[in-house]
């Protein structure tokens, strides 16, 4: 009896830390992108398809991320951040409205590896 | 270019000093580097002719190191304005006049700048459309009898005056934009006017390319240039770069005018145009108002750059 309900708890045990696993994609992707001196570096970043992309505004001039019809960000004065996550692979060029001179590309990868071809 | 870039010699700047109480005068006929000639011929048509003055990039809100205090400096360049000698028929503020686009700076902008006592005709700058609404706020308060995004003209004294909105719908990769709809509009607004008729032309973004690496230029300015080719007399005055900087070609005199909030480095002389933080007893050098003349039968006008201290 007693070793019954140890073998079931086991199990319980067991299930519950898969699916806690499985809600839990792995937050080691996460990535950042720093806007400073009127640049994002880096300029070009790969990540795998789920990745959460944060950008923070380190210069003293506002500034804004902006991919045409996938997302824009509010304007970001300095110190602010901005996250999106990207989960269809492709690839994501984008700018700043502000100073459009101000360029950079996300390219996602699929979770698998494979690159999916440019959007 | 610098104030020491012309030729006046030390008793010419002095008696310049003297005229303007303050500070050295920063005076161009044409954008060519005046002599002492000219400043009197400046000053004589101030006293007698038409005037108006021309304010930028006040950036309201910024509170950076390069100057922590942009309100207190728009309040000397507004004390300024009211104390020349003679009053200008009105004043144009070529944009960013906020620096987030939030009510408030608007307010203090405006409440600021109304202690002049002048009519103000208003251009935003891509810092006054950053708003939720990308660019409500503007118009609702600088947009009344414009087109589009805020353009519009108007006529003064004999000169034609088309303010112009070049920081909208910019492009990735691309500089300041004017776009198709403003573009037909402008060619309609001179269609049909003498071609003696003196025009100023005034936006954010300067129209002609100054350094495209940091974006200062304007992608079809050239097609607005064009449209105004057969004017004998056009000025065009910018901000956006808060510095002095100026170019004749053909009958055009390009302009840009001091910020009153803080400067910003010369082209391709810092990592970026980002604001430029001087020595505390350097900054009112680098900070100012313009003063712009016309007179009668004179082809060009005549710009004096009057910084906030010598």
């Amino acid at each position: 009896m007693s070793k019954m309900k140890s073998l079931r708890d086991v199990v319980v045990a067991g299930v519950a830390a898969f699916l806690l696993l499985a809600a839990t994609p792995a937050r080691a992707e996460d990535a950042t992108v720093k806007i400073g001196n009127f640049t994002f570096g880096p300029q070009e970043l790969k990540v795998k398809s789920g990745t959460t992309v944060t950008w923070t505004n380190e210069d003293d001039i506002p500034h804004t991320v902006v991919s045409p019809n996938n997302y824009r960000s509010k304007v970001l004065d300095a110190d602010a951040t901005y996250s999106f996550t990207f989960t269809t692979p492709g690839t994501y060029k984008y700018f700043c409205s502000l100073h459009p001179h101000m360029t950079g590309t996300i390219v996602v990868e699929a979770a698998t590896g494979s690159v999916a071809p440019p959007q | 270019m610098t104030d020491r870039d012309e030729g006046l010699n030390r008793r010419k700047v002095l008696e310049c000093m003297t005229w303007a109480g303050t500070g050295v005068l920063w005076t161009v006929a044409g954008g060519v580097p005046a002599s002492l000639g000219i400043i009197d011929e400046a000053v004589a048509a101030q006293q007698k002719g038409f005037t108006f003055l021309q304010i930028s990039d006040s950036h309201m809100g910024f509170d950076k190191p390069a100057n922590p205090n942009a309100k207190g400096t728009l309040e000397e360049a507004i004390a300024r304005v009211r104390a020349l000698p003679v009053k200008p028929s009105f004043m144009i503020h070529t944009g960013d006049i906020s620096h987030l686009s939030k009510p408030s700076e608007f307010d203090d902008a405006d409440r600021i700048i109304s202690e002049a006592k002048l009519d103000v005709h208003y251009v935003p700058g891509e810092h006054d459309l950053i708003d939720d609404e990308r660019g409500k706020l503007y118009l609702e308060r600088y947009g009344r009898g414009t087109k589009g995004a805020g353009w519009y003209s108007f006529d003064a004294d004999g000169v034609h005056f088309i303010g112009l909105v070049n920081v909208v719908d910019l492009k990735a990769g691309g500089l300041g934009n004017l776009g198709n709809e403003q573009l037909e509009w402008l060619e309609d607004d001179v269609k049909g006017r003498s071609s003696s008729q003196p025009i100023v032309v005034f936006a954010h973004i300067p129209l002609w390319t100054v350094y495209p690496d940091w974006g200062w230029g304007t992608e079809d300015g050239a097609r607005a240039l064009g449209y105004l080719k057969k004017f004998g007399s056009v000025t065009v005055l910018n901000g956006h770069i808060h510095q002095v900087m100026q170019k004749v070609e053909g009958n055009i005199t390009f302009h840009t005018a001091r910020s009153t909030a803080f400067p910003q480095p010369a082209p391709g002389s810092a990592p970026s145009p980002g604001p430029m933080k001087v020595p505390e007893d350097k900054l009112r050098s680098m900070l100012g108002i313009a003063s712009v003349t016309f007179k009668q039968n004179e082809q060009r006008l005549a710009i004096i750059d009057t910084p906030l201290q010598s």
